[in-house]
């Protein structure tokens, strides 16, 4: 099980962005909220030990971790299980 | 030959790689040195690097560019701080050296002596050897301070590393990268990287060699490199000019047209005149690789070659 609010979380205490995650809306978009190239590597892999998943090849994208609904489908996705709003 | 020793399991003569390479070492273009990637060039093969440079030049030259040249290494804080471990730890090149006393050195000349290992005892220097031409630059822009409204153009060239021994001739080890970069707002560099993609065709086409331009990837370290390439791709943020050298299939990056967004701007403090985080491009040209195009497709005999090409380089 996944939330919005888990991945607002990971992204607050992660420094990764140049705004305050917790005033970030679904659709956001990260990039613009200053995720680097860099850092949308360093959030898939944080991502990918919080929740012990693995990201397959086809979710290596930048879409993937566009905003925290994406990111949140893509977890959900990957745990098997449905995305908690 | 010396061009037989190659490392164990290569040197099959039917690989057309490989199969160039000893075309252009029985022809004297290029002098083996028993390690692959790494070879001497003849006179006539630095004659065509030469020209070549000198015709990238012309072309650039109402731009203004500020020339830097720098020796073929990078500061060790100033690579540290380029991240440039983070995408290709692969790729780079450290300098060593010993700095022991006289008991070390006599360690050091028995292991040598007796075939034993010996370099775990060099360490490492300050010194680093250039990944691409471009990396000197972006500290010494940022030293400057904010840019001028005009941003900065900078014209580099200089021999560069990476450790990917292969028997490709296109693939050396150590090879020399030419550079316009440009510094400023995103549509300054936009600008720039727009101008020189149509500019690099026009350029390459006078050279009478077949090309195309395509979207890109660095070649990126590991599974996070696979996202780095994806999201590179995605962006379109790497072109290169391809020309076919030991394959039609699989062309070879000649030229490159690199956006790099606010990459270094970011990593290097760099400033617009309002404050904004300066972006970055670059134009490179692959130097060996282009003489190696031309040799490709025009001959070993440069005096053979047709006139439009003479002209274009030797004018």
């Amino acid at each position: 099980m996944v939330s919005s609010d888990d991945i607002r979380d990971l992204l607050r205490d992660s420094g990764w962005l140049t705004v305050d995650a917790s005033e970030l809306s679904e659709n956001d978009d990260l990039y613009a909220a200053g995720l680097t190239s860099h850092g949308s590597v360093n959030l898939m892999l944080a991502l990918e030990e919080r929740f012990d998943i693995e990201f397959p090849e086809q979710l290596l994208r930048r879409r993937t971790f566009e905003s925290i609904g994406a990111i949140r489908g893509a977890v959900a996705g990957l745990l098997g299980g449905t995305a908690a709003a | 030959m010396q061009s037989g020793q190659t490392q164990a399991g290569h040197g099959a003569t039917d690989d057309p790689q490989a199969a160039f390479r000893d075309a252009l070492v029985a022809a004297g273009l290029l002098i083996p040195t028993g390690v692959d990637g790494l070879y001497g060039r003849s006179g006539v093969f630095e004659d065509v690097v030469e020209r070549f440079n000198d015709l990238i030049t012309r072309w650039g030259r109402d731009d203004g560019a500020e020339v830097m040249r720098f020796p073929p290494a990078v500061a060790r804080h100033h690579f540290e701080r380029s991240e440039y471990l983070k995408s290709f730890p692969q790729l780079a090149g450290t300098v060593h050296s010993f700095k022991g006393d006289e008991r070390a050195h006599q360690t050091l000349l028995r292991r040598l002596e007796e075939g034993e290992e010996w370099t775990d005892g060099q360490m490492a220097t300050n010194v680093v050897m250039t990944p691409a031409a471009c990396y000197p630059i972006y500290p010494t822009i940022a030293e400057r301070g904010p840019l001028g409204g005009d941003g900065a153009l900078v014209d580099v060239y200089s021999y560069c590393f990476r450790h990917e021994p292969s028997l490709d001739p296109a693939r050396m080890q150590l090879f020399r990268m030419r550079e316009y970069v440009r510094v400023g707002t995103p549509d300054q560099v936009m600008d720039f990287r727009q101008s020189w993609l149509e500019r690099g065709r026009a350029l390459m086409d006078s050279l009478g060699v077949p090309l195309a331009v395509d979207v890109a990837n660095d070649p990126f370290f590991g599974r996070a490199g696979r996202m780095l390439a994806a999201n590179q791709r995605d962006q379109g943020l790497k072109f290169e000019l391809l020309i076919p050298i030991t394959s039609e299939e699989k062309p070879t990056a000649c030229l490159s047209f690199n956006y790099h967004q606010d990459h270094f701007g970011l990593l290097w403090d760099i400033r617009t005149p309002d404050g904004a985080v300066a972006h970055t491009a670059c134009v490179g040209f692959g130097m060996e690789r282009v003489a190696l195009a031309l040799f490709r497709h025009h001959g070993f005999d440069v005096r053979a070659w047709p006139g439009s090409v003479r002209a274009a380089l030797w004018g």
